[in-house]
């Protein structure tokens, strides 16, 4: 009779759930595999709703050797690191604009390395502490381990010595985000490059550094290399920052080039070699002139994209399906993945933007779902955006080239509709403080605002952000954008 | 001459219909000599400040004929300056400028914590930065006076007041007196620092009309007031380095969300600014001579008979502004003023009592003196009678931001407003202090920063407020009034993804619910 309940049970999803929670088959209700932004915030979003919540979190070593604690690629090896280091090249700059202002300082002025890393590491280990002390305080499990799925409940965690700890969950939320890739096809590549996972640990500065890529991690490191007083090359194959508007992504680059980064511009490397010197030698084809080309650099860091933690995962093993070309984890409206209680979050799902905000708000979102009695679903349009570059670029909302392919470049003016009320389909703004200026915006898209809102809302003066209540002059106008005073 | 011209302009019967049709109020006057149909002028803006060159400028584009008439009054010290007005020579400009060269101070102390390296002594030179500061106003002053003339907008440098019905004079600098006509009128002379009325106040003391030109180093300072302007001169001042202390008579920033205004006090005070509540000067008296001389000031207690004395180098009045309107002959015209305030009372589309005068800017009754308000208002104004356009300036929602070393942007209600309109039961204030994160290497002033967030949980928790302290506070709260121009709700801003990392992303994080009462 009371095996007939229980497989009776098995049939009804969610109350079920909850119902053999209760009955200790499995020793948590959750499992989340990955202690980065995503699985953290979904770990203590249910860990708010009384449930047995475990993280497994660990980080596989780089290639050259460099591990980091407890958050995740945004706390060690992502945002904080990146935006305190843009940080410190913006200071450089407000010296020399001090000057101006009145402030006596003898010039040059020197930035050393290892001061600045260090402080932004005992930064991010205060983080790690920090989250630590926090899963402490909700009473999430933590374990320092590997995992890999066993069978559809289990995963088999392993530590750095090799013990093995055997994990059961209810429900499973994978959250181990992605790694730099390196270009295996380069010789020398692996041994001798390093890519943004060492970068923000090297005790030592870089010295003068070719940065492989396009993407923002590449322009990010090149453009603060630059401004702490560092020779930065960038070395990019075709256009920059891809999948962002063109015209933004143009004016990122040339600042940066005024500013001092040297550009080699769709060239690509052929091999690294290390020299007696110890310095790096880099051959590579420049493919408008057709001619091949060496230098010297003390490091080459690779930015060419990153790819989701999976392989390690044994994903097979549960028929966790993953897009054949990507290698992320394919997840449906609701963060599912092919299997039904395994769940995903974060840079390592298909289809969704890498960023922390989004995976911290799936993660929270899904947790209230699974217990929490709410069926609210991410939302991901509009999502706003900063690249933290010399001149900073945020971005909400659709590219012009996206809006012309959605709508028809007949219909679109200053990225918003063209018919009737104007609704603004996207904003994109160049300048200091970016992302400050972006976020309110963000708040005005998701509630659909429209142009004529747009020009009604008062600027405040004097800032930069004001400029966008006062935008008027078309590109179908051919007028000149260019201002002159106010 | 003159006083025969008054008399011949005197008698006039003004029959003029708008344009738009509406029908124009008859100014009957004794005699019924007719006002000659052809004016000078489409439109005189009397002040050739934000509002009245914004309206200018815009007139322009529909070919209207426009004059322009601007002229500073020296202050008592014999400080003047060129065309634009308060905002560009006295006002935004130079103070965002001095309050950016006292952040650079606070810079360049962070920046050895970010590995910069550079002599130990820092000094900061204040003829430097002033003549930067001038320099760049002088190009301002420049580019207005090269657009007027690329629009064709006459532009007299000389002081204009209504002498009769559609006329004004125009006194120059040597005191040569013109007359002009027109159809229309635009007022638009703004403010100047109020003065104490105590012995010594205009030949002792500096008012902000001095201070951003000063050709020498303030020193020691009082600032006597408790507006944003005390706050942000103070502000800077103390970041530049120099001795300052701030005279209050009663409370912070009057007008603004109380709560935020004594987080500003105390993060002053914490930074070396020196206050001292509750008292007024009585008297100032010159010590010594020089640039700076030395002051000496005696103050009395607001709560007793307590009488203290301070030396200053310099003392610098900021206790309010008054309009500039009852020199400029508005009697003559019949264009009504609060006798109180000076200021004047216009309808929804910026009209005086007399229908054929307008007036936009800071001395307008009721509302805000601001720049991108003057600016908004007259260009609408101006579409509104010459493009045949409806559009009114929105004054609600208008945000703004206090340029105080900790800056503070807000828009909507303050806490107090929303709990006096709403009552305390029908609203809902979430907040949260945050440390951002360019503070967290310098370990600096964690857990000051503070945003807050108010709503009205009646109109489904429709965003009424918003507030924030912090770095960069003025570009944080641009996006957020248009959001609120919007209607947003708390529900939406929960649903906005934050931009990681910035410190605009706390809005979207606020989730800790406060009521009014028990303000943490």
């Amino acid at each position: 009779m009371a095996a007939l309940w229980r497989r009776r049970l098995l049939g009804v999803s969610g109350l079920c759930r909850t119902v053999r929670a209760l009955s200790g088959k499995n020793e948590y209700d959750l499992l989340i595999i990955g202690g980065g932004s995503g699985g953290l915030a979904c770990a203590k979003e249910a860990a708010q709703f009384g449930r047995q919540v475990a993280v497994l979190d660990y980080v596989e070593p780089s290639p050259q050797g460099t591990k980091w604690g407890l958050g995740g690629t945004c706390v060690n090896v992502g945002c904080i690191p990146k935006k305190l280091m843009h940080q410190a090249a913006l200071l450089g700059s407000a010296l020399k604009d001090a000057q101006h202002y009145g402030w006596n300082i003898a010039q040059p002025v020197h930035h050393t390395w290892s001061v600045m890393a260090q402080a932004v590491q005992n930064y991010v280990k205060s983080l790690n502490w920090g989250h630590r002390v926090q899963l402490q305080d909700k009473k999430v499990k933590y374990f320092n381990m590997k995992g890999s799925f066993s069978d559809l409940h289990t995963v088999r965690g392993l530590t750095k010595a090799g013990k093995e700890t055997i994990v059961t969950a209810e429900n499973i939320v994978i959250a181990t985000g992605g790694r730099p890739k390196y270009p295996m096809h380069i010789a020398g590549a692996l041994e001798y490059g390093i890519t943004s996972d060492d970068l923000f640990w090297l005790k030592e500065s870089p010295g003068k550094t070719l940065v492989v890529g396009a993407s923002y991690v590449s322009l990010e490191c090149a453009g603060f290399l630059t401004g702490i007083g560092l020779d930065t090359t960038v070395m990019m194959r075709s256009i920059p920052l891809r999948g962002f508007d063109q015209q933004m992504a143009s004016l990122v680059t040339e600042h940066m080039e005024s500013y001092g980064t040297k550009f080699l511009k769709r060239c690509f490397p052929t091999k690294v070699e290390k020299l007696e010197s110890n310095r790096l030698k880099v051959t590579w084809k420049n493919t408008d002139l057709g001619t091949e080309e060496t230098d010297s650099f003390d490091t080459v860091m690779w930015a060419v994209g990153r790819a989701p933690d999976t392989e390690t995962l044994n994903l097979e093993a549960v028929g966790v399906k993953t897009n054949s070309e990507t290698g992320k984890i394919i997840v449906d409206a609701s963060e599912a993945t092919s299997v039904p209680h395994i769940y995903a979050v974060g840079d390592i799902t298909e289809g969704r933007p890498e960023l922390t905000p989004t995976a911290i708000a799936a993660g929270k979102l899904l947790a209230q779902r699974l217990f929490g009695q709410s069926s609210e679903l991410m939302d991901y349009d509009n999502v706003p955006t900063t690249v933290f570059t010399p001149l900073e670029y945020g971005c909400v909302g659709l590219s012009e080239e996206a809006a012309v392919q959605c709508y028809g470049s007949d219909n679109i003016e200053m990225v918003c509709l063209r018919e009737r009320e104007q609704r603004i389909l996207g904003l994109h703004f160049i300048g200091p403080n970016a992302g400050e200026v972006i976020q309110g915006f963000a708040l005005g898209i998701k509630c659909g605002a429209t142009y004529p809102q747009l020009m009604k809302t008062v600027g405040i003066h004097p800032t930069c952000a004001e400029e966008i209540t006062k935008l008027h002059i078309t590109k179908r106008s051919g007028l000149d954008a260019t201002v002159t005073g106010c | 001459m003159k006083f025969y011209l008054v008399r011949f302009l005197c008698p006039f019967l003004v029959l003029r219909a708008h344009k738009e049709g509406k029908p124009q109020k008859l100014l009957e006057m004794n005699g019924h000599t007719p006002v000659p149909h052809a004016y000078d002028y489409d439109l005189i803006v009397i002040g050739g400040g934000s509002g009245g060159l914004a309206a200018a400028k815009e007139a322009a584009r529909y070919e209207k004929k426009v004059m322009v008439l601007d002229f500073v009054t020296p202050t008592p010290l014999g400080n003047s300056w060129g065309l634009g007005g308060t905002c560009v020579n006295v006002g935004c400009i130079p103070k965002k400028l001095m309050h950016q060269a006292a952040l650079l101070g606070q810079a360049l102390q962070d920046s050895r914590k970010y590995g910069w390296q550079f002599t130990e002594e820092v000094k900061h030179n204040w003829m430097t930065m002033t003549e930067s500061v001038q320099n760049y106003i002088g190009s301002l002053n420049w580019g207005y006076r090269v657009a007027l003339r690329e629009k064709n907008v006459t532009y007299e440098n000389a002081y204009g007041e209504f002498v009769g019905p559609h006329t004004v004079k125009a006194t120059n600098k040597r005191g040569v007196e013109k007359l002009y006509t027109a159809e229309r009128f635009l007022i638009a002379t703004g403010e100047r620092p109020r003065y104490l009325d105590i012995p010594g106040d205009k030949e002792y003391c500096i008012s902000s009309d001095d201070l951003f030109s000063l050709p020498y180093c303030p020193g020691k300072t009082l600032v006597v007031g408790a507006s944003y302007v005390a706050l942000e001169c103070a502000g800077f001042l103390a970041g530049l380095g120099l001795d300052v202390t701030v005279m209050v008579r009663s409370i912070l920033l009057r007008g603004f969300d109380q709560d935020i205004a004594n987080k500003i006090g105390e993060y002053m005070e914490e930074h070396g600014i020196n206050f001292i509540r509750e008292f007024v000067p009585i008297k100032v008296e010159q010590i010594e001579e020089g640039t700076p001389g030395r002051l000496r000031v005696t103050a009395k207690s607001t709560k007793g008979n307590q009488i203290i004395e301070g030396e200053y180098n310099t003392v610098l009045l900021a206790i309010g502004r008054d309009a500039c309107t009852r020199k400029i002959g508005l009697d003559k015209v019949g264009v009504k003023i609060n006798e109180k305030t000076g200021k004047i009372p216009v309808n929804d589309e910026e009209q005086t009592n007399v229908p054929y005068i307008y007036a936009v800017g800071d001395i307008l009754q009721d509302k805000l003196e601001l720049t991108p308000v003057a600016i908004q208002a007259g260009r609408l104004l101006v579409q509104r009678l010459y493009g045949g356009a409806t559009s009114k300036c929105d004054y609600v929602n208008v945000p703004t931001t206090v340029f105080t070393p900790l800056e503070y942007g807000a828009c909507g209600y303050s806490e107090e407003a929303a709990v006096e309109k709403f009552g305390e039961e029908n609203i809902e204030v979430y907040h949260s202090n945050f440390w951002p994160l360019e503070w967290t290497v310098p370990s600096r002033d964690n857990n000051k920063c503070y945003a807050k967030i108010i709503c009205n949980i009646q109109d489904n928790e429709r965003v009424i407020g918003f507030h924030v302290l912090g770095p960069n506070a003025g570009e944080v709260t641009q996006g957020f009034a248009a959001a609120i121009k919007c209607g947003i709700t708390k529900e939406q801003l929960d649903n906005t993804i934050g931009i990681h990392p910035v410190c605009a992303e706390v809005s979207s994080a606020i989730q800790i619910l406060c009521f009014s009462s028990s303000i943490i």
